[in-house]
């Protein structure tokens, strides 16, 4: 079935939406350049010709208001958090307060200089060491580097720190395992670190295949990498001895912090026997996710290996006497030290906005986002289990789940001729962002719901009421999800094509 | 809602934890704040630091503070832009996959490169992964690096080259550029800096030739305001052309986030690390954009993967993308032209500062190191005291310049602000020797 009506969501004209490139004039600008006000040489004089280039880049030549309609109008083809539901699994679309945006715009964080001397950005400093002290708290470990800039790079850290941990013992160990249910990063990461990738099975109920771990768990094993609650939404039930496993081959027990927003103040990865836990910050404490980052992903530890964490360390320098203040200073006398990820600090103004929300709440809210985060997430899976819905998109395992659950469409897909893939593009037209699709891995037709805290009832209702309404459409002709969606700015992608002869810059 | 589940209380959703492993008491933090409570505190704190806007700041060293034009704000803190995820389901992401198309072009012609992804982390650690990009492409053993690299971008490569068993030598400077590297059939990279660290504008033609001799690839990192004047790495041989985005449009916040812009070759396209947007077609026949050649990804390939990358800094880049659209094709060099004459005169003025000398005479576009004969710590502490911040200490980066100084330039320092640097600088240093001296 064909849209009667072209879709679009925002345009002016039957027209391709054109690049900041394409509605380039000659000789427009949006800049002035101020006076030079030093006396007047010759460039040749303070840049040899041969040096500079021939000709200016390419850049659009565009006035300041078509700059900012064309941005404004490419923003109307975003689907966002603000504007609608997201339950895109695994990533914790939650609110994002806007009093974060405005804190993290003051001057004195916004315009503070890396490199500005810490007698001078004791207040920075301070904002960080505190937000250490929060996250050593929540992930009971006490030793935070906030210098990792996502989840991927905290965990590159943390791979790092094991290694360097068994290293400094005289162990080589080069094997590193992660479960089937594992996020991508997870072996990327591994290969990354110069370490080698052993797959971990799951068992019938969804969890860690005991029996399997402990065959593999071998003096080689440098750490189990663990995400729990996993990617298929379930607490790990018998994760102390998953722990008393890991631990007694000599090996370390690394915690994806991806799915922390189910357990904040009800327990904590260091109790479990994780000895690092890497934190999105731009997942469980509200940063923007931005359409791909910024984020941040700081790692706990515990004192193990601390020793190992990057350099520069954030340290609190107790008062020397009566009447003098506490000072905040960068330690960079580590010997021991992993070294540097990055430059300068890490991504501060992630720091502030992740620290605001840790103020916000305090204990009590953190626990409280975290039962509600469940409570969402096991009400839409009921909700999705009535009849109409239950029969072609059957939960995965099913228990009570943490935070986020999988759905298969497997029936779905044998019995009503379409895929979790046409479902998703489906969801598009009724203004819902689709859960994640085709992860994990090691479900069929797989759908990845995460509703997060911050979602009504009334929104869980009308997500479930609309998937419904979705399957009782395709029962009826599944032609219609399979050609969706109709009603966004450009209709399905030919990804293939895309790859097969990429086109990855504007050609002139 | 409970009822809905079938449970009695959201005790019971909890059931799969372990009663060991669970908190007995809530976590120690402290009780919640009101928002007008925490802005109260956050407002404290930022007061705290000294900012850009509380002195007249010379510091540099790979972020700078650029004017940041009202655009930017107003564009990047759209809800549209700020709040949706990875741009997974392209047909509602067109705005996100669109602006990192724009991005990748704008990129590409600043760097002269033919492809670019739509970003990395930041400067420093893009240093590091265009290594692993090396690693991957030649597997050979060795890291040539410049002594000219920004010190934590040598770190950076540093801690990973240790975990892919690599060897780091370095190259070191000769009167303030990358000497002549001595390379052979194990390197697997050269890795230079444009400007280099200590602001002097290196000879990447011959750089890159003497890598491309032994076979070696050659990794730029650049300062992206410096390129709107400098020939471009691409067409100096460079096969990586990466760097810090923070000068874009960034905020300084403290060393991040910003953004890091990774180029390349043709032929290290399917090498690169994370998101690239590519153009294509929907099934109507309208241009579209998604995320394309995700087989080099993580999510996808797994261990496999060219990368572990996956949150990156789309914002901070489509940030780069307006700051680089509203200075355009003419405005970026006339920015860039006017850094040089700026800094030129700042050079000259300081160079005149009995107890300053120059710590070469290269080239430079927006930055230079000077040596005083007062130690530097002190002289910053005096000009501190006048509202002026002159630069960066370079000793604990380079022992060989002990009482070294990084100048650096934007455009918002002015000819005033550089006669008062120079007066307050000159001060500084007159009242550091005589301490010295009544000392000795």
């Amino acid at each position: 079935m064909r849209a009667q009506q072209p879709r679009r969501w925002f345009t002016e004209a039957a027209d391709d939406e054109l690049t900041i490139f394409e509605r380039s004039q000659t000789g427009r600008s949006a800049f002035v350049a101020p006076e030079a006000g030093v006396p007047e040489r010759s460039l040749d004089e303070l840049l040899p010709a041969h040096l500079r280039r021939a000709q200016a880049p390419r850049l659009p030549e565009v006035s300041e208001p078509e700059l900012v309609r064309h941005y404004n109008r490419l923003s109307k083809r975003n689907f966002d958090v603000d504007t609608g539901f997201y339950p895109l699994g695994s990533c914790t679309m939650k609110h994002n307060p806007k009093l974060h945006e405005r804190v993290a715009a003051l001057d004195g964080h916004a315009r503070l200089h890396p490199l500005q001397n810490p007698h001078r950005a004791q207040g920075a400093l301070e904002l960080m060491w505190r937000l250490q002290r929060a996250l050593g708290e929540i992930a009971g470990l006490p030793f935070v580097s906030l210098q990792p800039s996502a989840g991927s790079h905290g965990e590159l850290a943390g791979v790092l720190l094991t290694r360097a941990y068994h290293e400094d013992r005289g162990e080589r160990r080069l094997k590193v395992l992660t479960p089937d249910t594992a996020h991508g990063t997870n072996p990327a990461t591994v290969t990354m670190a110069g370490c080698e990738v052993v797959k971990i099975g799951t068992d019938s109920d969804g969890n860690v295949d005991v029996e399997d771990l402990r065959a593999k768990a071998t003096d080689e094993v440098a750490c189990l990498m663990l995400t729990n609650p996993s990617t298929l939404g379930l607490f790990e039930p018998h994760i102390e001895e998953i722990a008393e496993i890991v631990h007694g081959v000599g090996a370390m027990l690394y915690y994806d912090g991806a799915n922390l927003n189910a357990i904040m103040g009800i327990c904590r990865p260091g109790d479990m026997g994780f000895d690092i836990v890497h934190f999105n910050l731009h997942k469980s404490f509200t940063q923007p996710h931005g359409g791909g980052g910024p984020g941040a992903g700081p790692i706990a530890v515990s004192d193990r290996i601390e020793p190992f964490l990057p350099r520069p360390a954030v340290v609190r320098r107790a008062p020397k006497g009566n009447g003098s203040e506490a000072f905040y200073d960068l330690d960079y006398d580590r010997p021991k030290s992993i070294g540097r990820l990055r430059g300068f600090q890490g991504n501060y103004g992630v720091f502030v906005r992740s620290y605001a929300y840790i103020r916000s709440l305090g204990a009590a809210g953190l626990r409280e986002v975290s039962e509600t985060a469940v409570l969402n997430a096991n009400y839409l899976l009921a909700r999705l289990k009535r009849e109409g819905v239950a029969e072609y998109l059957p939960v995965a395992y099913d228990r009570l789940c943490m935070h986020e659950f999988v759905l298969s469409g497997s029936p779905m897909k044998r019995e009503l001729q379409i895929r979790t893939l046409d479902l998703a593009k489906r969801l598009l037209d009724h203004g819902v962002h689709p859960p994640t699709v085709y992860f994990p891995l090691i479900v069929d037709e797989a759908l990845l719901v995460e509703p997060t805290e911050t979602e009504t009832k009334e929104t869980l209702d009308r997500f479930a009421d609309v998937v419904a309404k979705v399957l009782k459409e395709a029962r009826d002709n599944p032609e219609i999800a399979r050609e969706a969606p109709y009603t966004t700015p450009v209709r399905r992608l030919d990804e293939a094509g895309a790859a097969r002869r990429p086109v990855v810059r504007q050609r002139f | 809602m409970l009822a809905e589940i079938g449970v009695g209380s959201i005790e019971e959703l909890f059931a799969d934890i372990p009663e060991n492993v669970r908190l007995r008491s809530p976590l120690a933090l402290d009780s919640p704040r009101a928002e007008q409570e925490v802005f109260e505190e956050l407002r404290v704190l930022a007061g705290r630091n000294v900012s850009v806007e509380n002195e007249v700041s010379f510091l540099g060293g790979g972020m700078y503070d650029h004017y940041v034009p009202a655009v930017v704000d107003a564009i990047t803190q759209r809800s549209e832009f700020l709040t949706p995820y990875t741009p997974y389901q392209p047909e509602v992401s067109q705005g996100t996959l669109q602006a990192m198309f724009e991005y990748q072009t704008a990129i590409c012609e600043l760097t002269g490169m033919p492809v670019a992804n739509a970003s990395v982390y930041e400067g420093p650690s893009a240093v590091a992964a265009a290594g692993y990009v090396a690693k991957l492409d030649n597997s050979r053993s060795r890291f040539a690096v410049s002594r000219g690299v920004h010190p934590h971008a040598r770190e950076a490569l540093a801690t990973l080259a240790r975990a892919w068993g690599m060897e780091v030598v370095e190259v070191p400077l000769s009167d303030g550029v990358t000497a002549p590297p001595e390379l052979d059939s194990d390197t697997s990279a050269l890795v230079v800096q444009q400007p280099n660290f200590l602001g002097a504008v290196e000879d990447l033609d011959a750089l890159a030739a003497s890598a491309r001799e032994t076979g070696a690839l050659t990794i730029c990192s650049c300062d992206p305001i410096a390129l709107g004047i400098l020939k471009p790495p691409g067409e100096c041989g460079v096969d990586l052309a990466v760097g810090e985005g923070q000068p874009l449009g960034g905020r300084l916040d403290f060393g991040g986030p910003s953004f890091g812009f990774f180029a390349s070759t043709e032929a290290l396209l399917r090498r690169l690390p994370g998101r690239i947007a590519g153009e294509t077609r929907d099934q109507d026949g309208w241009r579209g954009f998604v995320l394309t050649l995700q087989t080099r990804e993580q999510h996808i390939r797994r261990e496999r993967a060219t990368s572990n990358i996956c949150t990156a800094q789309a914002l901070n880049a489509l940030g780069g993308v307006i700051y680089l659209s509203w200075l355009g094709r003419g405005g970026i060099g006339e920015l860039s032209e006017l850094l040089v004459r700026r800094t030129a005169y700042a050079r000259e003025r300081l160079a005149e500062i009995d107890g300053v000398s120059l710590a070469n005479t290269q080239p430079v576009v927006r930055e230079f190191a000077v040596t005083l004969k007062a130690p530097v710590a002190g002289v910053i502490e005096r000009c501190a005291e006048r509202g002026i911040n002159p630069g960066y200490p370079l000793g604990r980066d380079y022992p060989e310049l002990e009482d070294g100084l990084l100048v650096a330039l934007t455009e918002r320092r002015t000819r005033s602000d550089i006669d008062r640097l120079a007066e307050v600088l000159g001060a500084a240093i007159a009242a550091g020797r005589e301490v010295a001296e009544s000392r000795a």
